[in-house]
């Protein structure tokens, strides 16, 4: 009963956003205050209607109800709770309800937090966001709906593939998903500016909390991502330029130049249509990315059931929903009025080089994704692009990112000059030499020495930011003090980012200098690695919950003394016929000691096993630093400007009018 | 950036074109998807295909030793060919090969079949052989498999049709059907036989 409860939801939902599409549009066209005050009564009847669907599901996967084919084929009675909730997300069907419902709570969101935008603007917004909503449960509903029966039932699933039974794995696609679909909202506001053929200040106050909260999901996302590949696959890789990976990190990579050309529109009403333009991108490329990885398009480790009927429907919600708003683009866009101007040396002048720069990268990773693809359809030869190519052409690019980062939210606004900046952050300079110094010592390759020295550079500016900003040791401590309590949030968030950004580049940089060395060894025997001996000592087999595991016993000692002992195994899961390695990791946070069982040799009187040893550097750093990046966002969220005191449009927009 | 735009004419169909080539490049990425796709379905177009460096050309340089039970050759052995031959790479460890052993079987009398047992032990591939019934006519042993490589082969079973002086005419890197051999594979070796 309660799947085809879940199925009615999901129409209902389909429909009231169909409705939520089109009435507040018209309604906003006439100026008719009843229709627009349908927008968030429907937004918030859709979102309560994808909730009961999604839990019908969450239901019938608890339940182990078999007779739904969704749940039968991810499911089974074996499974942990945990992973029959989570599992419903684990494949495609379900992924595609969690996000048409992530969707649902934007447009709810929207209707309860934007009280305080004009109604003509919210009702646009929430129309649009309704009209992509429709799109997807309608894609939902027709290829892939996740309620579909199957009769007769089997009596067990066939369960989960156990690569993804791990906690990491589990939380990793909420959280994605919702940086994804969270730039819908500022595609929204984009669309909606753009019916209304006005961009202004409030404009960019209204838009930058949603693309502001995206970014710290999508950064969350894309860090808990790789750390899943760090210590679940196996490979001791973090990053693989895997299409997959890159289709995460193209929007992030535009919506990070979102959050900051935001800033110039809010600030300065300069950068307008690019930030248009920027808005409609970063949901775009989340859009096709979603296609991509589905279509099976592109060569991936990531294999979803891929299906090319499926793709044709994808592929024709994408030319409506890019096609449809780079078409309005183009036709409004033009008209748009321009807006402050500003000398190249200034804070706008550097943010306008942030973008350069970050959409450079983006196009170079962009590119790098698309061309194999596009050479074997138009000279039908394969090639793969890998990491040789995005090292060389995305580090380049990176480190002049990093040096602007460094001093840029220093800078004034209209007109600056370089020099009395630099010269308030002589000490950074000088931590910055020194970190040169040491690094030259230990890091060999031009391209990692200098991101190690540049992420020095842009921690240090950070906090020089901040300590000019308190005028720490200027002002007695007790004053310096209490300027940091005054100090806006969003300016204390904004640093925190960068630093994160800092942190992140440093492990990465110390990650090039990473060494491993893959032996086969009978038990007893010791192999050297980066100064420390790793012993195996013991290899035991043990039986599990529905597998059995092999485990191995390292012992690590640096000059003799134990500094760990590891125990990485191997477990084959009879039902499924595969085998996962559970990887073994010891991190004291500056460096991670990363042990892999591999196969078995030898004869059975004297087995020798593959070992893979790994002493990565600075690893747990990259993840930090992405988490650290995520909190100065949600501290630059809090600030109290983002929530309240959004200026009134009609003395702001007159004051426009008249410049 | 173009904010500072006076409203002149020239300029305003620049703007135009401007603010349009987003669209322009997003509709060219769209009908490349959807030729893709349409590929995809269709059958013409597989991302996950891996193009054979050597088809259409002379079969690249090798000699491989014999595996029992048969006689092992190499280039010159194929290059000396009048009449088609099929080229099998198998395995004794590969479950695919196991289930096309059948399908060579009834194919061997109409398409002569020679086969290559890729990293494996000559007892093992020997063994094999015995099991499922021997339908090649010469089997050669490619223990290091270097040849495999040479020859572009991805992965077991993978077969190789060489016309007539030892060109490759034809490859697939799944386990040979029923249907591949009466609807694509026969046709031609039958043309090269002409």
């Amino acid at each position: 009963m309660s799947p085809e409860l879940g199925n009615f939801a999901l129409a209902l939902a389909c429909c009231l956003a169909g409705a939520q599409a089109v009435l507040p549009l018209i309604g906003a066209q006439r100026r008719d205050p009843r229709l627009m005050a349908m927008a968030p009564a429907l937004a918030v009847g859709q979102l309560l209607a994808l909730l009961t669907s999604f839990a019908c599901l969450v239901n019938a996967a608890i339940g182990d109800d078999f007779s739904v084919q969704n749940v039968a084929a991810n499911s089974a009675v074996a499974k942990p709770l945990l992973y029959k909730i989570t599992g419903v997300w684990g494949n495609h069907e379900g992924s595609i309800l969690l996000w048409a419902l992530i969707l649902g709570v934007c447009g709810g969101a929207v209707a309860l937090f934007g009280r305080n935008l004009p109604s003509a603007l919210r009702a646009r917004v929430i129309a649009v966001l309704g009209g992509v909503s429709a799109g997807f449960l309608l894609f939902c509903l027709t290829t892939s709906n996740p309620f579909d029966r199957v009769w007769p039932a089997p009596l067990d699933g066939q369960g989960m593939n156990p690569l993804l039974q791990d906690p990491g794995l589990a939380f990793h696609p909420p959280i994605l998903y919702t940086g994804y679909v969270g730039f819908a909202v500022p595609f929204a506001f984009a669309i909606a500016a753009l019916i209304e053929g006005r961009v202004d200040a409030a404009w960019g106050r209204w838009v930058r909390p949603w693309a502001v909260a995206a970014w710290c999901f999508l950064t969350c996302g894309i860090a808990l991502g790789s750390w899943w590949s760090y210590y679940v696959l196996g490979w001791g890789g973090y990053w693989f330029w895997d299409p997959v990976e890159n289709a995460s990190l193209i929007p992030w990579l535009t919506g990070t130049a979102l959050v900051h050309s935001a800033i110039v529109v809010e600030k300065r009403e300069a950068l307008k249509i690019w930030t248009v333009l920027l808005a409609i991108g970063t949901f775009s490329f989340s859009l096709s990315g979603t296609f991509l990885v589905r279509s099976g398009i592109l060569n991936s480790v990531h294999a979803f059931a891929n299906d090319p009927a499926r793709g044709v429907f994808i592929l024709g919600l994408l030319a409506l929903v890019i096609g449809g708003s780079l078409l309005l683009f183009a036709i409004r866009a033009p008209a748009l009025t321009a807006g402050g101007m500003f000398a190249p040396v200034s804070r706008e002048g550097l943010l306008v080089l942030n973008n350069i720069l970050l959409c450079s990268i983006c196009a170079v990773v962009l590119t790098g994704t698309m061309y194999p693809p596009f050479m074997s359809l138009l000279f039908g030869k394969t090639i793969s692009v890998g990491k040789p190519f995005f090292d060389a052409t995305a580090a380049p690019l990176a480190i002049p990112l990093l040096a602007f980062m460094g001093f840029g939210p220093m800078m004034p606004w209209k007109r600056a000059q370089f020099w009395p900046v630099l010269r308030r952050l002589w000490w950074a300079g000088l931590l910055t030499a020194a970190a040169f110094a040491l690094a030259a010592w230990r890091i060999r390759d031009i391209l990692p020495l200098l991101a190690a020295t540049f992420a020095v550079w842009v921690i240090a500016g950070s906090a020089a930011d901040i300590a000019e900003r308190i005028r720490l040791f200027r002002l007695p401590l007790g004053q310096s003090l209490h300027r940091a309590r005054l100090l806006p949030r969003a300016a204390l968030g904004a640093a925190l980012a960068h630093a994160g950004v800092g942190v992140s580049v440093l492990g990465l940089a110390a990650m090039s200098q990473a060494a491993h060395k893959i032996v086969e060894v009978r038990v007893g025997q010791t192999e050297m690695l980066a100064g420390d001996a790793w012993t195996l000592t013991d290899v035991h087999s043990a039986p599990g919950p529905n597998y059995t595991s092999l485990i191995a016993t390292i012992e690590v000692r640096h000059d003799g003394r134990l500094v760990t002992v590891l125990h990485p195994s191997k477990r084959t899961f009879a039902s499924q016929n595969q085998t996962t390695t559970e990887v073994a990791i010891h991190t004291n946070l500056l460096s991670d000691l990363y042990g892999v069982l591999g196969d078995r040799h030898g004869t059975d009187a004297d087995p020798t096993y593959v070992l893979r040893l790994h002493y990565n550097p600075l690893a747990p750093w990259m993840w930090l630093g992405g988490l650290v990046m995520a909190m100065g966002g949600a501290l630059s969220l809090s600030d109290r400007r983002m929530r309240v005191g959004a200026p009134r449009r009609a003395r702001l927009a007159g004051l426009v009018a008249a410049r | 950036m173009s904010d500072t735009a006076a409203p002149r004419p020239a300029s305003t169909t620049r703007r135009r074109v401007l603010m349009a080539a987003p669209l322009v490049v997003a509709g060219a990425a769209g009908v490349g998807f959807w030729r893709m796709l349409s590929g995809m379905t269709q059958g013409s177009f597989d991302p996950h295909d891996i193009h054979v460096p050597v088809l259409d050309r002379p079969v690249p340089d090798f000699a491989l030793p014999d595996q029992a039970p048969g006689q092992g050759f190499g280039a010159a052995d194929l290059r000396a060919l009048t009449r088609p031959v099929l080229v099998n790479f198998f395995a004794s460890w590969c479950i695919p090969c196991v289930a096309e052993m059948p399908v060579l079987n009834a194919l061997k009398d109409r398409l002569p079949i020679w086969g290559i047992a890729y990293k494996d032990k000559p007892d093992n591939a020997a063994g094999f052989v015995r099991r499922a019934g021997n339908p090649y006519a010469r089997i050669a042993g490619d223990l290091p498999g270097l040849t495999a490589i040479d020859w572009g082969v991805s992965g077991v079973p993978e077969s190789f049709l060489i016309g007539p002086g030892g060109v490759i005419r034809w490859h697939t890197a799944a386990p040979l059907g029923e249907d591949t051999i009466h609807d694509t594979l026969l046709p031609l070796a039958a043309s090269l036989t002409r």
